[in-house]
């Protein structure tokens, strides 16, 4: 961090010295830096506790850890990626680019720009601190089912509560933060559909943000009186019902799942269009899709819970409704396809990256569709296939679509090419890391091994050591990544201001690295 | 994919590969386009940049067509959802009540009641001896039911949510503490069939295994008379008096299956987690509050209460076990009979 | 013509309008649970018997007739006996039926249960009316008493004809720790504390 703060100093309006300039920092580069290291941090460290589990899990029997904290492993893995690593790098992300590719000078509240990455790791190190409490760290599961996460939940579930609250709370501002600058922000020019894909997405995750992060501030808050206060939201002995509790969650936790993607889908339709040296096909269709599938989100959260024992027409509806949602999302696959016909391609790291998660993101799909399928569902919920389908949609398709921006939008943060073969070495690793890893779990989830159990029966075994060494090279694999960055951030060969061959969009008309302040007077979009 | 043995299960194995093969075709399709592009529209073989970048026809067509499809998936899977919620009457009905970490069987109208516990050995789970055929998958107390018959499954819980799920019958139905779910199957051949508790339910939720017995019309009967003949043994033993090294031995078989996971085998317990016996207060103390707690649980925690998972015999076996175990030595010895009486008691 | 705002007005106002959707959104997320009771009224999902009290349908219809069946169950560490008398009755639509279920407190304290019924298949919870039921009330028992715990049902004639058999499951809980039990604790008499008020 150092050389960049160094490059920068030559600016005038340069950032503070020392580590006050990070803590008071309201300049949204700098938020944007900071919530990416934090989400890195985070994700190497739910990668490590993946791999415990998969380190259990490579041969049957108890070798390394105790059922007890192979279910504490589980929760805080899920926990820790989807709200300390997926999140926090899409906001991340969004801090850098949003402003200069709406022609901003910075985002339109950059005081709470402030507050709302510095809430996050204090959240994160409450919820890490449950590990060595009595009792131990939340064991529930990351969907928190009630009653075992209320009357059988051990006493750190307090404090896990209070982190989720502290996350949402940062969602939120961070969401609202976004909103407004896309909204008020824009450069004279700019209007709704000149916006590049990757801020027309943003802006539609930012709302389901609005919608739904307080509805899970409001599920953990019933948790908390149920537990504490003697409520019976979820308690069937005073009159409420634990199935509520997953109504509720999944009410929250399916447009959640689309926040992890939308901007994914952004950052692809970014890169393609650059690396095939043609415009995006179809670029209204794709606004339109990314917005019915935000509107479909919120109908069809009953799909996680086909086996609580809902009437015939209830498993209809929600099925019809779920299998609606391939159509939009298959027009976007088309439409990137489409892109890449008849362009002129090349394949550096980011559009690696991009047309994996193309690949990968298609085939966590099909297996999405075949999940709602109430019928077959019965034989799929809850096992290793489940697993498979989400781990396809956000390993290979959210993380993948971060790794992609990382490497696009990196020369353009540092005023450095990354090394070019490193990353495709890192690149080649994490795919078939990734693969090796979660497409035996189809198999196995389809022979019958349930989720979240700490050791199976005999013939689940082979696919589950081919699955824990995948796991392994693809965990390694990050390393290099790691590697790369800090050498990209310290020195390389210097970067154009375009960086690419004549990509589209505001960013590439400033210098690269990008100064302190940029478009302190807005630019004109013709 | 189990194929499965029922008619429900083999339609969703049809399903299931229906759908698995359209998702195949389209796969070929997209990821064909796309390759083939990436083949030849790359910079390196010269390729030139087009300038189209929209196709209303083309883009109608790509939202119709998946639409289509989706309509062909819906149809089959719309009527094997129907055919599973066949509501006419069953020929026997079960109650399935899941217990942390344990399923309850009871069969409706015929006073046949058991409790299904895992049998797999700490030494295999702990990779101290080789792993048997059926690892985690064997019970001591597999249901049986007959062949060919409607069998209805009227799952519930009494702590947390469970699931039950027998794969080979495509049955999957969680078990809600409060509520009752219905399920239902009709096995046409006989054999064994294995499952596994499929919602997280605390700390051995791995270790919940189901098995299904299905047996002939004939055998099955012959099965309930025995059963209900056992109970009658049970009920007559209880009465006599049972020698103290037949109880301790009987009682460390039965604290193995009932008692271990949480107490351990040593009786040492997990500390913060799971109490001691070896030396505790209640193991060494007033033998009442002892039996007390054994038979009534203990209200606020894991103890549950074992009046009715265990017979009169075993309880005072595992009582008199847990009071000479480990230096526990009092010398008490638990008579069956006096657990008979509190357990008649509350029956009169 | 409006006066042109400046970009930190119009970014005030809009801070405001999202919080206040945030806030809006967080009400909503409790006003689900009234609306899921409602929905389960509707729908009768999940087996949730609501409605309650003498206001049964009248009319019996002799040409069917409905098995129910019985079904106890103890939710954890609840020690009392607890059992259907009758664990099946056979009744026709719109009869209204006496039945009953028998506790046993064998511990040496006195406690108070609470039962929570719940219907399979679900479809039938709202054709299932109970005129009353021991269910509405919290049920104290004294150490060692015994006490036969009533209920009158009767099933509308409407049920649809598909469904020929009901099965009616009580789950006990043990609520002695609850503050809602304090009374009934101190009440010496272990008498029911009403029977056909409709307090559920």
């Amino acid at each position: 961090m150092n050389t960049m703060a160094k490059v920068e100093h030559t600016e005038h309006h340069g950032p503070a010295a020392g580590l006050t300039r990070w803590l008071y920092t309201t300049n949204h580069k700098d938020i944007g830096t900071l919530y990416l290291w934090f989400s890195f941090a985070m994700f190497l460290t739910g990668g490590c506790m993946a791999l415990m589990i998969r380190a259990e899990l490579f041969q049957p029997g108890l070798q390394l850890i105790q059922p007890e904290f192979f279910n504490q492993m589980t929760t805080m893995h899920g926990l820790i990626m989807v709200f300390g690593a997926v999140m926090p790098a899409f906001v991340g992300l969004a801090n850098w680019m949003l402003p200069m590719m709406v022609g901003a000078p910075d985002m339109a509240l950059p005081r709470m720009n402030n507050w709302s990455f510095w809430i996050l790791p204090f959240a994160f190190a409450m919820m890490l601190s449950t590990l060595f409490m009595e009792g131990g760290a939340p064991n529930f599961g990351w969907t928190f089912y009630a009653p075992l996460s209320t009357t059988y939940a051990p006493p750190s579930v307090t404090y896990f509560i209070f982190a989720v609250h502290m996350m949402g709370i940062s969602s939120i501002m961070g969401a609202i933060n976004i909103i407004a600058t896309i909204l008020n922000m824009r450069a004279p020019g700019m209007t709704m559909m000149k916006l590049p894909l990757f801020v027309w997405t943003w802006l539609i995750t930012a709302f389901l943000l609005i919608a739904v992060m307080p509805v899970l501030a409001g599920v953990v808050t019933m948790m908390l009186m149920d537990i504490h206060f003697g409520t019976s939201f979820f308690n069937a002995a005073g009159g409420g019902d634990p199935v509520l509790f997953q109504h509720i969650f999944w009410f929250f936790g399916h447009p959640e799942v689309y926040i992890m993607i939308l901007p994914a889908f952004g950052i692809v339709s970014e890169i393609i269009p650059t690396f095939a040296r043609k415009r995006l096909f179809g670029y209204s269709s794709m606004v339109y899709a990314t917005s019915s599938i935000a509107f479909l989100s919120f109908i069809v959260w009953v799909h996680h819970m086909f086996t609580v024992g809902l009437p015939l027409m209830g498993e209809l509806f929600f099925m019809y409704a779920t299998m609606l949602i391939a159509v939009p999302t298959g027009v976007k696959v088309f439409n990137w396809v489409a892109t890449m016909f008849r362009g002129s391609m090349t394949f550096e790291t980011p559009m690696l990256f991009a047309i994996a998660f193309v690949v990968l993101f298609t085939i966590g799909g099909f297996s999405g569709l075949m999940l709602a399928i109430a019928p077959a569902d019965f034989q799929y919920h809850d096992t290793y296939f489940v697993v498979a389908h989400f781990h396809y949609v956000l390993v290979p398709g959210a993380v993948f679509a971060i790794m992609a921006g990382v490497y696009y939008w990196l020369p353009k943060w540092t005023g450095h090419y990354y090394p070019e073969t490193m990353g495709k070495v890192h690149f080649w690793c994490s795919f078939i890391g990734v693969n090796l890893t979660f497409f035996p779990m189809h198999f196995i989830g389809l022979a019958g091994m349930p989720r979240r159990i700490p050791d199976y029966a005999l013939q689940f075994a082979d696919f589950n050591m081919v699955a824990s060494i995948g796991a392994f090279i693809f965990g390694f694999s990050q390393l290099i990544f790691l590697v790369l960055i800090i050498k990209t951030i310290r020195g390389g060969s210097p970067a154009t201001s375009e960086v690419w061959d004549e990509p589209h969009g505001l960013e590439w008309t400033i210098p690269s690295p990008a100064p302190y302040h940029t478009f302190s007077t807005p630019p004109e979009v013709k | 994919m189990p194929r499965g043995v029922t008619e429900i299960s083999q339609s969703v194995f049809d399903l299931h590969m229906i759908i698995f093969w359209i998702c195949v075709a389209i796969g070929v399709v997209v990821f064909g386009v796309m390759f083939w592009s990436i083949f030849h529209h790359r910079q390196s073989r010269g390729a030139q940049a087009h300038h189209f970048h929209e196709n209303t026809l083309v883009e109608i067509i790509w939202t119709l067509v998946p639409f289509a499809i989706l309509i062909a998936m819906a149809i089959p899977a719309t009527a094997t959802l129907v055919k599973m919620y066949d509501p006419s009457d069953a020929d026997i009905d079960i109650q399935v009540t899941g217990y942390q970490w344990k399923w309850r069987y009871q069969y409706l109208g015929e006073d046949v009641d058991f409790f299904s516990n895992t049998t797999t050995p700490k030494e295999q789970i702990n990779n101290e001896s080789e792993k048997g055929e059926n690892y985690l998958l064997e019970v001591d107390n597999p249901l049986v039911i007959p062949a060919g018959k409607k069998i209805r499954f009227l799952i519930t819980s009494v702590d947390v949510i469970h699931s039950w799920w027998v794969p080979a019958f495509a049955v999957k139905k969680d078990a809600i503490p409060g509520f009752i779910n219905e399920s239902w199957t009709n096995v046409p051949e006989p054999g064994i069939y294995r499952g596994q508790c499929t919602e997280l339910c605390g700390t051995y939720h791995g270790f919940m295994p189901i098995v299904v017995d299905v047996r002939p019309q004939a055998e099955y009967e012959l099965w309930l008379a025995e059963m209900k003949n056992i109970k009658a043994q049970e009920i007559a033993s209880a009465k006599q008096s049972i020698s103290m090294e037949e109880l301790m031995s009987k009682g460390e078989a039965v604290y193995k299956t009932a008692c271990a996971a949480c107490h351990q085998i040593n009786g040492e317990g997990i500390p913060n987690v799971f109490p001691a016996i070896k030396g505790s207060s209640i193991a060494t103390g007033d033998i009442s509050q002892h039996i007390d707690i054994v038979l009534n649980g203990k209200a606020g925690s894991a103890m549950q209460a074992f009046r009715e998972q265990l017979s009169a015999v075993d309880l005072a076996a595992v009582i008199t076990y847990e009071r000479n175990a480990w230096g526990n030595d009092s010398g008490d010895k638990v008579e069956p009979a006096a657990i008979d009486e509190l357990k008649m008691a509350a029956k009169q | 013509m409006k006066p042109v705002k400046s970009a930190q007005q119009k970014n005030r106002s809009m801070v405001r309008t999202l919080i206040l959707s945030c806030v809006l959104m967080f009400g909503f997320g409790f006003a689900l649970v009234p609306l899921y009771d409602v929905f389960c009224r509707i729908t009768g999902l999940n087996g949730k018997v609501l409605n309650t009290g003498p206001n049964a349908p009248t009319g019996s219809d002799k040409n069917r007739t409905i098995r129910v069946q019985m079904i106890a169950v103890n939710n954890e560490s609840m020690p009392w006996e607890f059992r259907a008398l009758s664990p099946m009755v056979t009744v026709y639509p719109g009869e209204s039926k006496q039945a009953a279920y028998l506790a046993h407190n064998p511990t040496s304290e006195k406690m108070v249960a609470q039962a929570i019924p719940s219907v399979s298949p679900s479809e039938a919870a709202q054709y299932l009316h109970k005129v009353n039921c021991f269910c509405f009330d919290r049920q104290p028992l004294d150490s060692l008493e015994t006490r036969e715990m009533p209920l009158l049902f009767v099933i509308d004639p409407e049920l649809p004809t598909y469904i020929s058999t009901i099965t009616l499951s009580y789950t006990l809980f043990d609520i002695t720790s609850t503050k809602a039990a304090e009374s009934d604790l101190l009440s010496k008499s272990a008498q029911p504390n009403s029977t056909g008020r409709n307090t559920l």
